[in-house]
């Protein structure tokens, strides 16, 4: 790859991960509010957010860490709460180029968040490294940072303004999903019966005990195979697309 | 017993590392079987789906103002907006629309 096609990837991964960063901003800024109520420092919260990325598996972490659970509950709570992360591994793994050097795999690992992956994935060729690391310069940042001022600050920014932003994330995922919908039927009937499922699996007695996390991770696996299994994509779909 | 909240954090940030990392790094070949490609094929597009529902709806803290969201990042989506404009105009009418109702009630 060239410089001048490096730089275009990363300007391009910068300016997508704008709203990714003031999206993060937002939301982990409450994060930083809960981290202070939760007895952290502003440091330990930062540094947290700096090397974690994650927003349930922090907010989960926060419950163990104020009622001092073992290590191992961590672990786990950790393993389970970002599992998902590793079914958009899988994924991303088949969306760079094959002959990607093992550094540029562990650096693109670093940013797989529900949020750069969809970017991601909506990219039209394989995926560029440098368009993650564009896209990490800013989501990363406003992740930390916002984690720092919410642990400083607490809540200075008008609620409804904070409110406003907490739709970005959805809007950019809408932006990945619709589009795709339009020009392959069998997905648009995937999402219909998975926005149905997770709707049940949100306010049913019984179901609606299932946390947010697992509840990802099952409807995922569960529908996407339903999917594979009905309509399996043809040889040259499948390349481009997965 | 004692936890010290850096280790804490350091687990963390292993266990999630390791999770994101290890397929990433050791499929470093095309995968050939058919159920497997098509299934990661749907994998992005359903997990995303089932995140953004019924989440959206009460992401604002107000019903009307996340479907009104919800609405306009559904159009613009529809319309092959890029991803930053169907983020901003989407909380910019979140936004207009909470104004509105405040001034209301």
């Amino acid at each position: 790859m060239s410089s001048e096609e490096r730089g275009k990837q990363f300007k391009e991964g910068l300016r997508d991960g704008i709203p990714i960063g003031l999206g993060y901003l937002a939301v982990s800024f409450t994060l930083g509010i809960q981290c202070r109520e939760s007895g952290l420092s502003a440091l330990e919260a930062t540094v947290m957010s700096l090397v974690n990325l994650t927003s349930a598996g922090e907010f989960a972490a926060l419950t163990i860490i104020r009622t001092a659970s073992s290590y191992l509950e961590m672990a786990i709570s950790q393993l389970v709460i970002n599992l998902r992360y590793m079914l958009m591994s899988f994924a991303l793994s088949q969306k760079v180029e094959p002959g990607l050097s093992v550094g540029h795999r562990m650096g693109i690992s670093f940013g797989v968040t529900d949020e750069i992956f969809g970017i991601s994935i909506g990219r039209k060729d394989r995926l560029s490294p440098f368009y993650s690391y564009g896209a990490m310069a800013v989501a990363v940042p406003g992740w930390t940072a916002g984690t720092c001022l919410g642990v400083i600050m607490g809540d200075i920014l008008p609620i409804n303004i904070v409110n406003a932003l907490s739709l970005a994330l959805y809007g950019m995922f809408l932006a990945i999903i619709v589009p795709k919908a339009k020009e392959d039927k069998h997905v648009a009937a995937i999402c219909i019966v998975a926005i149905a499922a997770s709707t049940v699996f949100s306010y049913v007695p019984y179901l609606k005990a299932v946390s947010a996390g697992s509840r990802i991770i099952i409807l995922t696996v569960a529908l996407s195979l339903l999917a594979a299994l009905i309509w399996p994509v043809k040889d040259e779909e499948g390349k481009d697309a997965a | 017993m004692q936890h010290n909240v850096w280790i804490y954090i350091a687990i963390m940030a292993l266990v999630t590392y390791l999770i994101r990392m290890l397929p990433l790094t050791l499929l470093r070949k095309e995968i050939k079987n058919r159920t497997l490609r098509s299934f990661l094929y749907y994998v992005p597009y359903v997990t995303l789906t089932v995140m953004t529902f019924p989440a959206i709806i009460t992401a604002t803290g107000d019903l009307r103002s996340g479907a009104a969201g919800l609405v306009t990042a559904l159009i613009l989506s529809w319309k092959k907006q890029s991803l930053p404009v169907v983020a901003f105009i989407s909380c910019a009418v979140v936004f207009l629309v909470s104004m509105l109702l405040t001034l209301i009630h």
